[in-house]
């Protein structure tokens, strides 16, 4: 690159080569052959960098030549014939089709079924077993070191669990796991992912543990726990005119170590 | 009136003071004495002689809008009317024939390819023609239960069809925005297209035979606000009703030469048709206005032709009898229009003699899809998509009666010819056929696989031609 002004200055006394312009337009012409062999040429990263920006050009130069082809002229507004022909009085309103109401409602009964949800957090960090429950000595020598009469069968869950209403202890001498009732809680605050506002809603049952079928029977709530939550107060109303009062939520926190059970509504 | 004296010298019942009037409320005659084992074929028999009528007319009678189907006796027993006042007897003529309820699917003709759209037997009850999705129109032949003709030349969905009254031409609007017309006897288009409008067509109207004969204009509107007139013999538009701001939804074209337009901007305007004026704005709806009726819609759809199936040689002669027949029909009275809105409710105006409505119309708790007069004006019913079609007094705008049973959207009705019967299609897949004398459901026509979308009974009474979105044409006969 001239590092000074002395080409211009040759030129204004001067004036320019001869063939000056015609050997400037044939080198610009050329141009396109040697990015061309460029492109074919070049290997590695430079390669794909440089693919990368031709393909943003060419992408760009079709976008500009269909604009210049839509032509100003009016062309007779070609309508095609549409499926789901309905009559004058039905054309301005918009009817939402049976169909697909039906095939939505068939495809949450199948997902249902197959007990996959559509959750809001998908993979929760597994529960070891031995962090869930902790061992409770029973016995006549319970306490000793070493003791031939105790017996070491019986678990105490650590977690936060939930009984139902109608929930009695097994009779304490087979009772095997222990459900602390410091531990066992009715409420949850249960947010709503749309209004974002937090209600303290009844949880109806546990649907789900993902920790294993087991801590779903014992009634276990850790985070990520599927819940049945009452949302009666919620005033909900399904399409065809039934009151919901009973809605899945997961569970968004670790309960045992907030007091309290957080989860987010499955809308 | 010695008859009525002697009689209550024999009864040894107490008598009872009625005054016959006639449904317009116009006394007939002066209060008489009646015994009260008096029951509707006396007072038939009472009204005819008053009347001075040649031939015996069945009449109906009504007791503050209930029908007296038992004797005076027991009305009086079970409703504690006080014989002291004079008991007001409104008389209603009846037709003459009387139409037997359909009640199978004679025919489930395929044919088209789409769902159909509408159909409509022509004023005679020959012939029957549907518009469908499939840009089709079709004549079927009713004798043999088959397709006849296949009419295509739409562009796009066939949304409505109309019969000119003298039923010698049939006109298609589609969702294209032009207008077609078919020769019924070939099936094939008579002329070429009317061009004239932008968006779809959302109803066509005939002028009646009795202003001209043989019929030449029909006005048809659109989505894009106008309404136009167009002369079948000119082939173009000779007027063009534009005022509406928003999509004109129906049109109606009177028995006294004026042309009713409702519209989506909540507004229903009449048309002066010489010089397309705008005569009358009527105003007091709040949401679209989406049907239209007329107290004399039947007669001048069937024109000439009606029960005795008379056939007419000249259009003079046709004029003539079309002419009769809606002074008959109309009696003193104007015109009477009803509209059905959106917001719930329908008006009822007399447009010839005030922009003021007689009465509104409440009760559905859905917009009101579809109404119609009966063919003698007494009635008025109204479909809605609350799934309920309601019965109305044709003349005061009384509610009368609610006919329950459909478990979806009300689409369309139609009436017999005899106005005893009054049919409806939904869009639960079934028709019902309701009776008004009862007031309860008459037969129940299921069959259809999909919405019904247009029903239509025939002017001879015999058959009712019903398609919807399964794309068969069913007809039904008794």
């Amino acid at each position: 690159m001239p590092q000074g002004d002395y080409i211009e200055l040759h030129r204004k006394r001067h004036g320019y080569r001869l063939d000056h312009f015609e050997r400037k337009r044939k080198k610009e012409a050329r141009v396109v052959h040697e990015r061309s062999a460029f492109a074919k040429r070049v290997l590695g990263i430079k390669g794909k960098m440089f693919a990368k920006k031709r393909y943003a050009e060419k992408a760009l130069m079709k976008k500009t030549i269909a604009m210049h082809e839509e032509s100003s002229s009016r062309r007779k507004v070609d309508d095609k014939v549409h499926d789901g022909a309905i009559p004058a009085y039905l054309l301005d309103r918009d009817t939402t089709t049976r169909a697909k109401v039906l095939s939505n409602t068939i495809k949450q009964k199948r997902k249902e079924k197959a007990g996959k949800w559509d959750v809001p957090l998908p993979k929760v960090r597994p529960v070891a077993e031995v962090e869930m429950f902790r061992v409770i000595r029973s016995g006549k020598r319970k306490f000793e070191m070493v003791s031939s009469t105790a017996k070491q069968w019986k678990r105490m869950v650590t977690k936060v669990t939930f009984v139902g209403p109608g929930f009695t202890r097994k009779p304490p001498k087979y009772e095997r796991f222990i459900r602390p009732t410091g531990l066992r809680f009715t409420k949850a605050h249960v947010t709503h992912p749309e209004l974002k506002c937090t209600f303290n809603l009844e949880i109806i049952g546990i649907k789900k543990n993902p920790n294993g079928p087991m801590y779903t029977s014992l009634g276990v709530v850790t985070k990520g726990t599927i819940i049945e939550v009452n949302v009666s107060e919620l005033g909900l109303v399904t399409p065809a005119g039934k009151v919901v009062w009973g809605k899945y939520a997961q569970v968004t926190n670790n309960p045992e170590n907030d007091g309290c059970i957080n989860a987010v509504l499955l809308v | 009136m010695e008859v009525m004296d002697v009689e209550r010298e024999v009864s040894n019942n107490n008598s009872v003071m009625c005054l016959l009037t006639d449904p317009e409320g116009e006394p007939l005659g002066a209060p008489l004495y009646l015994p009260q084992n008096v029951g509707p074929p006396q007072l038939q028999e009472i009204v005819n002689k008053l009347l001075n009528n040649v031939e015996k007319m069945p009449y109906a009678f009504y007791i503050s809008d209930q029908e007296l189907v038992v004797q005076l006796s027991s009305y009086l027993q079970k409703n504690k009317v006080s014989v002291e006042k004079v008991l007001r007897i409104v008389y209603q003529p009846q037709a003459l024939f009387r139409i037997r309820p359909v009640n199978r699917c004679s025919a489930t003709i395929a044919g088209h390819t789409e769902a159909v759209l509408s159909v409509s037997f022509s004023p005679d009850g020959r012939h029957l023609a549907s518009g469908s999705g499939d840009t089709t129109v079709r004549l079927w032949d009713l004798g043999t239960q088959t397709p006849m003709f296949t009419c295509s030349g739409h562009k796009n969905w066939v949304l409505c069809i109309s019969w000119s009254p003298d039923g010698q031409h049939l006109v298609s609007g589609s969702k294209a925005g032009e207008i077609l017309s078919w020769d019924p006897q070939t099936g094939k288009q008579s002329g070429s297209p009317f061009l004239g409008h932008k968006k779809w067509i959302t109803g066509i109207s005939w002028e009646p035979v009795h202003l001209q004969a043989p019929c030449r204009r029909f006005v048809s509107s659109s989505k894009d606000g106008d309404a136009r007139v167009w002369d079948i013999s000119l082939r173009k538009c000779v007027i063009c009703l534009s005022g509406h701001t928003l999509a004109v939804t129906c049109v109606k074209w009177g028995g006294d030469g004026m042309i009713y337009t409702g519209s989506q901007d909540c507004t229903i305007k009449v048309w002066e048709t010489t010089q397309g004026k705008l005569i009358r704005e009527l105003k007091g709806h709040g949401h679209w206005v989406n049907s239209l009726a007329l107290s004399t819609e039947y007669v001048l759809r069937t024109g000439a032709f009606d029960h005795t199936r008379k056939a007419y040689s000249s259009p003079a002669e046709m004029k003539e009898a079309a002419l009769a027949r809606y002074n008959k029909m109309k009696g003193n009275a104007s015109e009477r229009l009803v509209s059905g809105s959106d917001d719930f409710t329908m008006f009822l105006w007399e447009p010839a003699s005030s922009k003021h409505p007689k009465a509104r119309l409440t009760g559905h708790q859905q917009l009101v899809n579809h109404v119609y007069f009966s063919p003698d004006g007494q009635w008025l019913a109204s479909a809605s998509f609350d799934k309920s079609v309601k019965l109305w007094n044709g003349i005061t705008g009384k509610f009368i009666a609610s006919f329950r049973g459909h478990v979806g959207p009300v689409y369309q009705i139609s009436w017999s010819a005899d106005s005893r019967l009054l049919l409806s299609g939904s869009k639960d897949s079934t028709l019902k056929v309701w009776d008004i004398r009862t007031h309860k459901l008459k037969q129940d026509l299921p069959g259809h696989a999909d919405e019904v979308f247009s029903v239509d009974w025939s002017p001879d009474g015999e058959k009712v031609a019903s398609g919807g979105k399964d794309r068969v044409l069913k007809l039904w006969m008794n």
